[in-house]
């Protein structure tokens, strides 16, 4: 009687919601990851000792850490996956001004940890880098005003979103962390790119930068001592380029073996910046090349997965977010062989990085989320076959 | 481009006239466009999506390969720091004429401490004393035991040395290796190499760079490796070297003289075959200058290239010469020898008197300083000038040893006509050994200018002339006679011709005026007279021949016999030919028993 007077109470619908998402998640990708994962792990176990030794701790220090955090950084990957795009969306619109306000308030309740920027809130058994946190929540945000600007009437969310690009590059070259300012452009960049950046306006800008390189080549000792360095064959074996390459070489293709690497002791990032080195001296290339093809098969297939959707916010988010995940990991591996210049720059889930892989489990959780397969409204192209 | 009417007239009217709203055409229309452009940018971020899709698979694909090619390629070894630009140890070798070595390496290490890696650094410096006697163990338990962290000992060990130093077994002690100048013959042509030492030392290698000689006039080229190791050829002959030094040595000694000094060179070429200094001293193990006194007492003086000296009438063969090329006088011009010569209140006088009148020929072959000077007065201060400066006797050699330019001849300050006179006798002007046998060898070769030099020379280039050849050869007969009838008759040896001319002048005092009983003693000789190929310098510094009831200090007694003995000696390696008049064949006396 009731249901006859008031309507029958609203079911659901939808299929529970693990099921479903077991059904719709990238499950290549997130194995790649957890894989990743735990050759990050594995390259702790090698790559750490000598920083716990020189800092007076246990040897395996590090490696626990790294297992706590780690973990907590798959559960977070794995709630965040699970996620609608909305809720993805309310989460990093959160997360955004959280870290965005931590960011601001960095000169005056941060630390530097005797590095000479002030990156770090120092929480006592961990620190906090708020611009790890920032960035994910920096690419959905302009994301999502991008994506405004393609509703009819909608705002121009992508000048807004430059706008916001902007604020939050001059934030962080002032620490200065130009490493995650270049990031920060490169995502903005990628997605403006994506959402339909003028075909001019490319050419222009590639010209630009073409013609400034060779202008400051031919202009600056400076510019062009470093470039000629760069490019030419001697390494000089003395700085940590050399000794990354040189353990490299050491590697050959099978590696020296388990524990035997020489590198980690003299080399002070071993476990972060050049991980990448401890693994092809231990492991060989074979190791480092496995680790090169899980981060493409990451990148590669979530940009597949990600053409064939509809929704300009998702597209646009999970490309920026896949973007800066991939070109993170391609500048490190490319210092590490001298493809580029050094720059100090993680590789995501395999480096050490205590709370700042918790962000980059967040940030490929809602990398996941947004590459979940779901209805693309391909019936109703078929029914209606308006539009083209 | 077409634009689509949001509002097309004929549906607005139509649907006037049929009564319903014109607004929902707009509305479906904007639809309609909005949808267009979202699926235009679907398809636009579809391929851009490809595209960086495809940027990232070949950057990943790159960052692989590259991987690939460091981890195929050879790993260096990281080494420690090495300050400015990189040491280089290697040295060319310097050889002979024929390729024998003259000056080589030899792989050696260096031992340096490293003090605060030393367990037990007096125990250390104590054995280290036992093993180097000329080590001091205090200094070096100073050493050893203070703020120092980095400590040369020895320059270059020996492999017995270096095992002793390693059977220490003190962790502090390391060896350098690096390479060590080695001079095979000893002393054997020493002043012309002159002698090696190290320049800036690492741990890994030391620069060895010359120090005198032409090992400091080739250092660069020595050490350039562009040159990839090729070796210094010299025009030395280390077995004429090597006889000529036993041979002067021997004179020297008996004849008591404190120095010697002889040069051979090659008469065309001014190749310098052999230069000898005695006294010598080993390249390796070269002895230090003196601080105090004379330097030219010292071992390492080369009194064959800086040791100028009065060299008496050897210089008389200039002043015929260049009056024969005048055309002032021939061979058997009768000379007035009239003694002594006044000029001013300075007196010239002969050895013996001469009587009044004597040719030419026997000017020089008696030599009378008379004569001489009379045919000094004959050419003239200016020409005699331009004549010796054009034989190089005005001027420091040229050849190629640092030392050469400090053997500057001292000439008159005023070069007045006693001067000229003088000098046609080899008196009040000083030169070189070498400068003479570069003078000798231009005079005698049939008059072209040689320069001398020490690298060998394949290719003869005419030099500029200075007598004719028919007067060169008429010298030549002139010194020839010198030797088979004159004052250097103990000169001759059979079968090589030899020509030459004595001189034997006055030592001057430091402080003005001559020694009466020091000279210096030369013969300056040519071999053989008739088609020369060599000059032979010899010099002896106050020698004195004391077989006879009086000591006889005159170069006829003194420096011929050691050139002719040098000569009997050289002439077979130098591969000359004697001429041998054929032996009278003995009387064939046939008998028949």
């Amino acid at each position: 009687m009731t249901e006859m007077v008031y309507g029958t109470i609203p079911t659901k619908v939808e299929d529970p919601i693990l099921p479903r998402w077991w059904r719709t998640i990238d499950k290549w990708s997130m194995s790649c990851i957890l894989i990743l994962f735990g050759i990050g792990l594995l390259l702790g176990l090698a790559s750490s000792p000598p920083l716990a030794a020189r800092n007076g701790l246990d040897p395996f220090y590090y490696v626990t850490r790294q297992a706590f955090f780690g973990g907590l950084a798959m559960v977070a990957m794995l709630l965040t996956s699970m996620m609608t795009p909305v809720m993805v969306r309310r989460l990093a619109v959160v997360g955004f001004v959280l870290s965005f306000a931590a960011l601001a308030m960095l000169p005056v309740l941060g630390t530097d940890f005797g590095k000479g920027a002030i990156r770090w809130y120092s929480l006592g058994f961990a620190s906090f880098q708020p611009s790890e946190f920032l960035k994910p929540g920096f690419i959905v945000v302009a994301a999502w005003f991008m994506a405004a600007s393609f509703e009819v009437g909608g705002p121009p969310g992508k000048a807004y979103s430059f706008g916001l690009t902007v604020i939050i590059v001059i934030i962080l070259a002032l620490q200065p962390d130009f490493g995650q300012a270049c990031l920060i452009l490169f995502a903005w960049g990628v997605m403006y790119f994506v959402a339909g950046a003028p075909m001019t306006l490319l050419t222009v800008v590639a010209a630009l930068v073409v013609s400034a390189g060779t202008f400051a080549y031919s202009h600056s000792e400076h510019f062009a001592r470093r470039i000629d360095g760069f490019m030419s064959a001697e390494v000089d074996p003395r700085t940590q380029i050399g000794y990354a390459t040189d353990a490299i070489r050491e590697g050959g293709f099978f590696g020296v073996g388990v524990g035997e690497g020489q590198v980690k002791w003299s080399l002070p990032d071993a476990h972060t910046d050049f991980i990448i080195a401890v693994a092809a001296e231990e492991y060989g290339l074979i190791l480092v090349l496995a680790i090169i093809a899980l981060y493409a098969t990451i990148v590669v297939r979530s940009l597949t997965r990600l053409m064939k959707e509809r929704d300009p916010f998702i597209r646009l988010a999970g490309c920026g977010l896949a973007c800066a995940f991939g070109v993170q990991a391609m500048i490190n591996m490319g210092v590490a062989v001298r493809l580029l210049p050094a720059k100090g720059m993680t590789l995501p889930f395999v480096s050490y990085g205590g709370s700042s892989i918790i962000a980059g489990g967040i940030a490929v959780g809602m990398l996941l989320a947004f590459t979940r397969s779901r209805p693309q409204g391909e019936i109703g192209d078929i029914l209606l076959r308006r539009g083209r | 481009m077409i634009r689509t009417p949001l509002r097309p007239l004929a549906r607005i009217l139509r649907a006037r006239a049929n009564g319903e709203n014109p607004d929902a055409i707009e509305k479906e229309n904007r639809l309609l466009r909005a949808e267009a452009i979202r699926d235009r940018a679907r398809d636009r971020a579809e391929s851009r999506l490809f595209t960086l899709g495809l940027m990232f698979f070949c950057a990943f694909v790159a960052v692989g390969l590259r991987m690939g090619v460091v981890a195929g390629s050879v790993p260096e070894e990281p080494r420690a720091a090495v300050e400015g630009s990189p040491i280089i140890g290697q040295r060319a070798d310097i050889i002979d004429r024929n390729g024998r070595l003259l000056a080589t390496n030899f792989d050696t290490n260096a031992l340096y401490a490293q003090p605060q890696q030393m367990v037990d650094p007096a125990g250390a410096a104590h054995k280290l004393a036992a093993i180097f006697p000329e080590l001091d163990e205090d200094r070096l338990v100073r050493d050893f035991s203070g703020e120092r962290k980095f400590v040369w000992v020895r320059r270059t060990l020996s492999a017995e040395q270096m095992q002793a130093v390693h059977d220490i077994g003190d962790p502090g002690l390391l060896f350098g290796p690096r390479e060590m100048r080695l001079y095979p013959n000893g002393p054997v042509a020493s002043h012309i190499l002159g002698g090696a030492s190290y320049g800036r030392e690492g741990v890994d290698s030391a620069e060895v760079i010359g120090v005198a000689g032409v090992e400091k006039q080739f250092d660069q080229y020595l050490r350039d490796p562009a040159n990839e190791g090729a070796p210094l050829q010299l025009s030395i002959d280390l077995t004429v070297q090597a006889a000529v030094e036993q041979v002067l040595a021997g004179g020297m000694t008996l004849m008591n003289a404190k120095g010697a000094a002889a040069v051979l060179m090659d008469v065309h070429t001014g190749e310098i075959i052999s230069m000898v200094s005695l006294p010598d001293f080993d390249p390796n193990n070269r002895p230090r200058a003196l601080l105090t006194g004379d330097q030219s007492d010292s071992p390492l003086f080369n009194r064959a290239v800086q040791g100028v000296y009065e060299l008496g009438s050897t210089f008389k063969v200039f002043a015929v010469a260049q009056a024969m090329e005048l055309g002032l006088i021939n061979p058997n011009t009768m000379i007035d020898t009239r003694g002594p010569l006044v000029w001013g209140r300075f007196r010239i006088n002969d050895f013996h008197d001469y009587g009044a009148q004597l040719s030419t020929t026997d000017v020089i072959v008696e030599s009378s300083n008379i004569g001489a000077a009379r045919i000094a007065m004959m050419i003239g201060t200016e020409r005699q000038q331009s004549f010796l400066k054009s034989l190089g006797l005005f001027d420091a050699t040229p050849v190629e040893m640092v030392e050469a330019p400090t053997g500057r001849p001292q000439l008159p300050r005023n070069w007045s006509d006693l001067s000229t006179m003088t000098v046609s006798y080899g008196h009040g002007i000083a030169d070189s050994p070498l400068h003479l046998a570069t003078a000798y060898a231009s005079v005698l070769n049939g008059g072209t200018r040689v320069t001398p030099t020490l690298l060998r020379r394949d290719h003869l280039a005419e030099g500029e002339r200075i007598v004719t050849p028919a007067v060169s050869a008429a010298v030549r007969d002139m010194i020839r006679q010198v030797v088979t009838r004159g004052t250097a008759s103990f000169g001759d040896v059979p079968g090589y011709e030899v020509g030459g001319k004595t001189g034997t002048a006055d030592k001057p005092k430091p402080n003005g005026g001559y020694y009466g009983d020091k000279v210096i003693a030369t013969f300056a000789s040519v071999f053989p007279a008739s088609n020369p190929k060599y000059v032979l310098i010899v010099t002896l510094d106050e020698p004195s021949e004391t077989s006879g009831p009086q000591p006889r200090r005159t170069a006829g007694w003194t420096a011929v016999p050691v050139a002719a003995e040098m000569i009997r000696r050289i002439g077979p390696l130098l591969g000359l030919r004697p001429q041998v008049d054929p032996a009278q064949l003995a009387g064939v006396s046939l008998t028949s028993n």
